[in-house]
């Protein structure tokens, strides 16, 4: 039941091709998910600042931004960017690129809910304080607000980057090269279906685990005593 | 953009019944893997919180190795490796059955409930430990007292993230087009690939999930309300 000769055959093609990305394919699970939780956390940050701008021609577009996308599955988001986007571009766009845009996206909904929650949780005093200095707005959110608030948001933050990490496996349906796609090219050869979903399965298992081991240990380090 | 638009494409042919039978495969989806996962998550939940440490550890890993691995691997797994491992007359009925609906109803569920274990506990564990040690002290098993008393308390205060869960269950639910199950973002496809209206077909298939998690969270709120615990669960959500 259990071969372990055939993870061991195809090791090379499903770590570097599938995992990383390093190979004749454009793929990599780790090429695909490292900019999506940075450039998702960008834009992130700027709709978590919109969604708590004092004027509503800010704010309401950032609440529908994430309302929205909070109520669409993110395979749908996907085939979406998928055909929508040659169309707006007027050129072809590869997977790389069409995956990239809607994990960013997508999941920059639901980390500006995140940043949202962490700004809400520093002092109102704190703010106060900023103004007393002299600092403006955005100087007080750029030096004092943020640099707190990121601070408290780092679990949950965490949580919903292993989320994004997760996800990225569905960038396989549009024919990315990632772990689960190198796997199941693997599969239509080998046909071992238990031995190579359960090496991949346990694969992401390390990678999210670590996070949230990472993120609980944060948490510990930050909680006050 | 040089994109013709032609939204007749969904009022025409065969595009409302197939949207319609993907709403109905994907309602069909949800509520049964639901099912499966509160059942898992209630079960899973109380026994992360007990002292008897070998289901304690059963439980922590079942959350841990689910809740970890993406969705998809598991939609694969349960429907290309776990099949031929099952005696033969089950192979046979579910073959005849539809494989795939059930294969995505186990993935999806297994799934969530590993996802509703974690909601539950910090539920159980935002009750008082005296209210354990209290029922236990009036003559109940601790079974009893879960059933009976922390169980009843839990399920009430977990009712927003457990609306989150349940949301996140459906939305999920779009995953076992991978597998080929004919749920509503298959069935936008299908449109998509007949009529070769992308847009259109998309709008229709996104409408009808966003009236779906709208309608969810709303009666959910509703619930909420109806079942708060005068005194104990102060503000719960924000009223709108």
């Amino acid at each position: 039941m259990l071969d372990l000769d055939v993870i061991w055959r195809n090791l090379p093609f499903l770590m570097l091709q599938g995992f990383l990305g390093f190979g004749n394919f454009v793929g990599g699970t780790l090429r695909l998910a490292i900019p999506s939780i940075i450039l998702g956390f960008l834009l992130g940050i700027f709709i978590g600042i919109a969604r708590l701008a004092p004027q509503w021609w800010i704010r309401m577009p950032a609440t529908v931004y994430v309302e929205f996308f909070r109520g669409v599955p993110l395979v749908m988001v996907i085939f979406w960017m998928w055909f929508i986007m040659p169309i707006v571009l007027k050129t072809s766009i590869p997977e790389f690129g069409v995956a990239l845009t809607a994990f960013v996206v997508f999941e920059a909904a639901y980390l500006g809910e995140i940043v949202r929650a962490g700004i809400q949780s520093v002092a109102r005093g704190q703010v106060e304080a900023a103004t007393a200095l002299g600092l403006s707005g955005s100087q007080g959110m750029r030096y004092v607000i943020l640099p707190q608030a990121l601070k408290n948001m780092i679990p949950s933050l965490v949580t919903q980057f292993i989320v994004l990490f997760k996800d990225t496996s569905l960038a396989s349906i549009i024919g990315f090269m990632d772990l689960t796609k190198a796997e199941q090219v693997v599969n239509n050869r080998e046909v071992r279906p238990f031995a190579l979903y359960l090496f991949i399965a346990v694969v992401y298992w390390i990678c999210t685990y670590s996070m949230s081991r990472y993120a609980r240990h944060v948490e510990q380090r930050l909680s006050p005593a | 953009m040089n994109y013709q638009f032609k939204w007749s494409v969904l009022w025409t042919g065969e595009s409302g019944q197939w949207l319609l039978s993907g709403l109905i495969t994907t309602l069909e989806l949800s509520i049964v893997a639901w099912l499966i996962a509160i059942a898992l998550g209630i079960v899973s939940g109380s026994l992360r919180t007990i002292r008897f440490w070998p289901l304690r550890a059963a439980a922590t890993f079942y959350v841990e190795f689910f809740r970890n691995v993406p969705l998809l691997v598991w939609m694969f797994f349960w429907y290309f490796a776990v099949p031929p491992l099952l005696p033969e007359a089950v192979q046979q009925w579910l073959y005849a059955h539809g494989l795939e609906f059930w294969a995505a109803v186990f993935a999806l569920g297994v799934y969530s409930g590993a996802r509703f274990s974690e909601v539950l506990r910090s539920g159980i564990q935002s009750i008082p430990r005296t209210q354990l040690e209290a029922s236990v002290a009036s003559g109940l098993t601790t079974f009893q007292a879960y059933r009976y008393v922390i169980l009843p308390v839990a399920l009430r205060l977990i009712i927003p993230p457990g609306t989150n869960e349940s949301l996140n269950l459906l939305k999920n639910s779009s995953v076992a087009l991978t597998i080929s199950v004919a749920e509503l973002t298959f069935q936008t496809r299908q449109i998509e690939t007949y009529t070769a209206k992308a847009i259109e077909a998309l709008t229709a298939g996104t409408v009808i999930y966003l009236v779906l998690c709208v309608s969810i969270a709303s009666i959910m709120s509703w619930v909420e309300r109806r079942t708060a615990i005068p005194g104990l669960i102060v503000g719960g959500r924000q009223r709108r």
